[in-house]
């Protein structure tokens, strides 16, 4: 395997491959020292709210997890291993001929694995990625309808990996009874999906669960999931286990529904409130694609989840991934870990040579947050309260290293005088495929990100500069292989400076769409 | 009579397998059959055929008209 890693960006500051790596490491310490220690700042680490939120030994929990920090997203990896495919509920935005379409991407979990298939597969994959910190069970099905598989799974990772965290997803359904085994394999993390709770919001999400060797329909069904899942988050809340509570934003079902939702599952001891949109498509085959529910737009989405993920920046990076996705940010490398690789590795676990390579993931996220400090101490003197959106190309390393043409998505800033704050992703389809810029691409990537002010890349060809500018989004390159705070704080005094000196005006900008479909990033 | 599975309706998911009180589903190659001599149709056990309650996709658990119905002892 020869490839280098996703991290590593063109410019300086690199990170090595593992196999080049020299790092002196003194004795057993783990990695420690985050940037996130200076995190006054919003999004410093993805949370920084998050952190002065809450109690230090939760952030300590949370704060070098990619699916929970934003910040950590950047440099850590997550995977999930497509174990339980069984489900026990129907949900309107799902279908199982497809999978998924919302938690696990539509019919792409390309292999379902045994235990031991999914074990190998993962110790393959942190042998070959040292990022990669985070194990989860998402499906395709519901984690806690296949209880053998994924505790099998979690039973083996526990004694030959020791130091991966572990988290899985369900419905909620199966929770209660599953409790004591999750303290068991010290799963520390739990995310349960919560659309509702509200039987009669219920019966339009969920037709029918199947539940103690009974199908059930319509309010009733719901009335039962609703009252388990609360059950199963308090007594998950009881025992010290982290939870996290998604809901899918469905406009004119739940959208208003969901401020409910969310005090309810915050009185339960929830850390975490994610809201993410409804993908709806008719090609997905689902209820909601075939009856032409619309998914919200990203003023929609960020309204709601601004009420509900309250000033803390955990999971505005949610990509919605696959149950089978593998790799950093919203890349998916699981095409280089399939079964017949996996069998032909050769894998040595090497516990050491993982804790050197995410001690200098440390120093680089020590250094970004020291150039984000800088930036804002710079800025100062504004007192405006100018604030924009600006959305930059990135392949890592929370720098600007992304060519225009190369991005498949987006991350979105929302820039102030005083503060940079992650409010998302968006995706894009690809512009430049083979080497020619696709005109016919550029109006998708011009809708995803037309409510920023600016978009910051490390490079932009002609052709789309001049689209970008006439549609009022300021394409920038002048901050390549910087990090992103400091270069879009940079770029925001900048503007700033224009306004005042009449060179430009301020104009405020529209909504966007949040594209459909699975990320299909190669 | 027993349940049949539709193998090009079965995605493979395997909820079936578990719920069924006769241990008469097997998986071949990703999908999953009945095999019909031990199927009772849940008689006696559940009131309903617990495949055809727990596959998530309509139609796919059928009964197989090629066999007598089942008869409780």
């Amino acid at each position: 395997m020869e490839h280098v890693l996703q991290t590593a960006s063109p410019g300086h500051n690199r990170l090595k491959p593992i196999t080049g790596i020299k790092v002196e490491v003194a004795g057993q310490t783990t990695a420690s020292g985050c940037g996130t220690s200076g995190g006054e700042g919003k999004a410093s680490c993805g949370t920084s709210d998050g952190e002065n939120d809450m109690p230090p030994e939760i952030w300590e929990k949370v704060k070098n997890h990619p699916c929970y920090s934003e910040e950590a997203h950047h440099h850590y990896a997550r995977m999930h291993v497509a174990v339980a495919p069984a489900c026990n509920i129907q949900c309107n935005y799902c279908n199982r001929k497809y999978d998924c379409s919302n938690e696990s991407r539509p019919g792409v979990v390309s292999q379902k694995l045994t235990p031991d298939q999914a074990v190998k597969k993962v110790i393959a994959v942190a042998s070959e990625i040292p990022q990669m910190t985070v194990l989860g069970i998402a499906g395709p099905g519901d984690a806690l309808a296949n209880p053998q598989k994924t505790f099998e799974t979690f039973r083996m990772l526990q004694e030959q990996a020791p130091d991966i965290k572990l988290c899985l997803s369900t419905n909620g359904l199966m929770l209660p009874d599953y409790v004591d085994e999750i303290a068991k394999y010290n799963v520390d993390h739990v995310t349960i999906t919560i659309n509702m709770i509200d039987a009669e919001v219920g019966e339009k999400i969920y037709p029918w669960i199947f539940y103690n060797h009974k199908r059930y329909y319509g309010r009733e069904a719901a009335q039962i999931l609703t009252d388990r899942q609360m059950l199963g988050l308090e007594m998950l809340t009881a025992r010290g286990i982290l939870t996290k509570i998604n809901s899918v934003l469905i406009p004119g079902v739940n959208d208003q529904h969901l401020y409910e939702v969310n005090r309810a599952v915050k009185s339960r001891g929830a850390f975490l409130h994610n809201i993410m949109p409804l993908i709806s498509e008719a090609e997905h085959g689902t209820v909601y694609g075939l009856t032409g529910q619309r998914g919200p737009s990203a003023q929609e989405l960020k309204e709601v989840q601004d009420a509900c993920m309250g000033g803390a920046n955990l999971m505005r990076h949610c990509r919605q991934c696959r149950a089978d996705a593998v790799g950093l940010l919203g890349e998916d490398r699981s095409d280089e870990f399939t079964q017949d690789k996996v069998d032909q590795m050769d894998v040595i676990y090497d516990l050491e040579k993982r804790r050197a390579y995410q001690e200098q993931v440390e120093i680089e996220r020590q250094a970004q947050n020291t150039a984000k400090q800088s930036a804002l101490a710079k800025q100062a003197d504004g007192d405006d309260d100018i604030k924009v959106l600006v959305a930059v190309a990135t392949t890592g390393g929370g720098k600007v290293n992304e060519h225009f043409g190369h991005a498949t998505e987006f991350q979105i800033y929302e820039i102030t005088a005083a503060s940079t704050t992650f409010v998302g992703h968006r995706r894009v389809d690809l512009y430049c495929q083979g080497g020619f810029g696709e005109d016919e691409q550029l109006p998708s990537i011009v809708s995803a990100i037309n409510d920023c002010h600016a978009v910051l890349v490390a490079k932009i060809g002609a052709c789309p500069r001049d689209e970008l500018l006439a549609a009022g989004i300021e394409p920038v390159d002048a901050y390549a292989h910087e990090f992103i705070e400091k270069a879009a704080l940079t770029w925001f005094a900048d503007y700033r400076a224009r306004v005042t000196s009449g060179e430009i005006s301020h104009q405020p900008r529209g909504d966007a769409s949040i594209r459909q479909g699975a990320f299909m990033a190669a | 009579m027993a349940y049949k599975i539709v193998a090009s309706q079965c995605t493979g998911c395997s909820a079936c397998d578990p719920e069924c009180p006769n241990q008469a589903i097997f998986e071949k190659n990703g999908v999953f059959y009945i095999k019909p001599e031990k199927c009772t149709e849940c008689i006696g056990h559940f009131d309903e055929a617990q495949c055809v309650a727990a596959c998530p996709v309509d139609k796919t658990c059928i009964i197989d008209t090629a066999y007598p119905r089942y008869q409780a002892a």
